[in-house]
């Protein structure tokens, strides 16, 4: 056979073109008329958006949600870390939220389950049938006595939490503490939080960053928690614990960080024995985490369980309420005994879309969330461990007997640095 | 992982590399390939002289993905840490090697006006 330049292209580009007509087959899209509320356009928002737009046609969706910018929280670390710039953890709110879709941009100010009612602190009122409640929690920095967000990036005082801002300046305090030494003290708080892992993380980041500058030797390193565990699953404590060790980080249980004084440098804690002081040349605060404001003063939180915390009564298996049955929790506000991270929102995405979709259709939902979290628990920069866990504290490996759970890896990393973000996007956008 | 299609991993690639590298590198890779494909017909088969100095390529092309990916990623030799990151070393390296070779072998075929 002979063949031309020019026919060969010819034929390269049919054989192109007939690939391009294959599509996947695709469910129906559920005709109705509901109008439905999603409060909270951060990523269970915007996901939960994105997928419910995909399967029903002629829904009124409406987003509450007054923050302009939408963080990539699990960033957060990386810009902590002085690897990444503030930037890389923000982008507009407006950028994942589907056309057809109305964006209010307040927050809201009054829940009304009774009557179906949102009013905003613009004092509009949306009507909904149904309700998705995707607020995420508010970082209660108040209740650390003497500190204020200002003082972040100065006189040895970090705190990630507080933002990609926030983040950047935790690291430049950092950066000068590895150069100088003393004592860096680390810890998480008595509440439910979001990302039990990333205190630890930051902890061994620290760790790696003064060994790689040489001076780890007069860098003294302590991890207080108020639990009597460094992390809640007992076969991850474990490990953390011999890491700990190995790297020569010290370990207080049953300490509350309560107070700071940035003049002293002196942290307080509360314990079973009252109140204890720890010195510091570094601190990575960690406030208590809470329900928002709104939630809290609304009918939705659990009335005997984390009444201190504010979270939603939802059943742990189809993340419905279990008192109003068209609402439904989605993310950090959801009354269950895991899951306040983005990769929780992956799996609890499709659960609520299910049931939500199927009680449109006058059916029931099938799909059912088991608790899964994963947390890429980074052990330096370079290795992290894929730790992968349900309700049960069972681990749950995605690859089992491929990628060691328990494991300081390098592939795992390699997830952390360049997939987890891009999954992350993706499942924004409803594709994951 | 949860619901991992290749619509997923093509919305993954996007966001890794930006959606205009991305299918820039997908268009780039489909070129050459359609390039390597027209030499292979129009030479009626693979040219050995060529490929052997194609060869010469391949442990460039295997250092050179390997230290982009470190580099990419703020990591080293230092943090392999069990059996499956050597087999993702091997596999970069591989890839990098094969790509150096299949991409020398074109252009050299491609320059070349002698047809055997």
């Amino acid at each position: 056979m002979t063949l031309d330049r020019r026919q060969f292209l010819a034929l390269a580009g049919a054989g192109a073109a007939v690939a391009g007509t294959a599509q996947t087959a695709k469910a129906q899209p559920v005709k109705t008329t509901a109008k439905i509320v999603i409060l909270g356009a951060g990523a269970g928002g915007a996901a939960l958006a994105n997928r419910l737009a995909e399967r029903l046609d002629g829904a009124q969706i409406t987003l509450i949600d007054g923050r302009k910018e939408h963080w990539y929280q699990p960033g957060f670390t990386l810009i902590g870390a002085g690897l990444k710039p503030a930037s890389y953890s923000v982008s507009g709110t407006g950028e994942w939220l589907p056309s057809g879709t109305r964006w209010v941009q307040d927050y809201a100010a009054e829940i009304d389950p009774e009557s179906k009612k949102i009013t905003t602190r613009g004092g509009e009122v949306v009507e909904y049938d149904y309700l998705i409640v995707a607020t995420g929690l508010t970082l209660d920095w108040g209740a650390i006595e003497g500190f204020s967000l200002d003082m972040v990036g100065q006189d040895g005082i970090g705190a990630l939490y507080a933002g990609p801002d926030y983040a950047a300046r935790t690291w430049a305090a950092m950066d000068r503490f590895t150069d100088e030494g003393g004592d860096g003290l680390f810890l998480r708080p008595a509440t439910e939080m979001k990302c039990a892992g990333a205190p630890l993380k930051y902890t061994f980041i620290t760790d790696d960053r003064a060994r790689r500058k040489d001076t780890r030797g007069k860098v003294n390193m302590t991890y207080a928690a108020p639990q009597t565990n460094l992390f809640g699953v007992p076969i991850v404590h474990e490990k953390v614990r011999m890491l700990f060790g190995d790297r020569g980080i010290n370990t207080h249980y049953g300490h509350t960080l309560t107070a700071i004084d940035p003049g002293k440098k002196r942290a307080t804690f509360a314990t079973a024995g009252g109140a204890t002081e720890l010195p510091y040349d570094f601190l990575h605060v960690i406030p208590p985490q809470r329900a928002p404001e709104v939630i809290r003063n609304s009918p939705l939180p659990w009335a005997d369980k984390w009444t201190d915390q504010g979270w939603i009564e939802v059943d742990k298996h189809t993340l419905r309420h279990a008192r109003y049955p068209e609402v439904f929790g989605v993310g950090d506000i959801c009354g269950v005994p895991k899951g306040k991270t983005a990769a929780s929102v992956k799996w609890q995405v499709p659960v609520v879309e299910d049931h939500l979709v199927a009680q449109i259709a006058g059916k029931e939902g099938t799909e059912m969330y088991n608790g899964y979290t994963s947390c890429p628990l980074i052990t330096r920069i370079g290795r992290a461990m894929l730790v992968e866990f349900d309700y049960n504290n069972n681990l749950t490996p995605s690859f089992p007997g491929i990628i060691a759970p328990l494991e300081e890896l390098w592939i795992s990393w390699l997830m952390k640095e360049i997939a987890l973000k891009a999954t992350y996007q993706a499942m924004l956008r409803g594709k994951a | 992982m949860k619901d991992l299609t290749f619509e997923t991993l093509i919305a993954v690639f996007e966001q890794i590399f930006g959606r205009g590298l991305f299918w820039a590198m997908v268009v780039a890779a489909v070129l050459v390939t359609v390039a390597f494909l027209y030499a292979l017909i129009r030479d009626k088969g693979v040219i050995s002289r060529y490929f052997l100095r194609a060869e010469i390529m391949a442990p460039v092309g295997a250092v050179a993905a390997i230290l982009f990916v470190q580099f990419m990623t703020s990591s080293g030799f230092r943090d392999i840490g069990g059996p499956i990151d050597v087999i993702v070393l091997i596999l970069i390296g591989l890839a990098g090697a094969g790509a150096a070779v299949f991409l020398a072998y074109t252009v050299q075929a491609l320059l070349s006006k002698n047809e055997a």
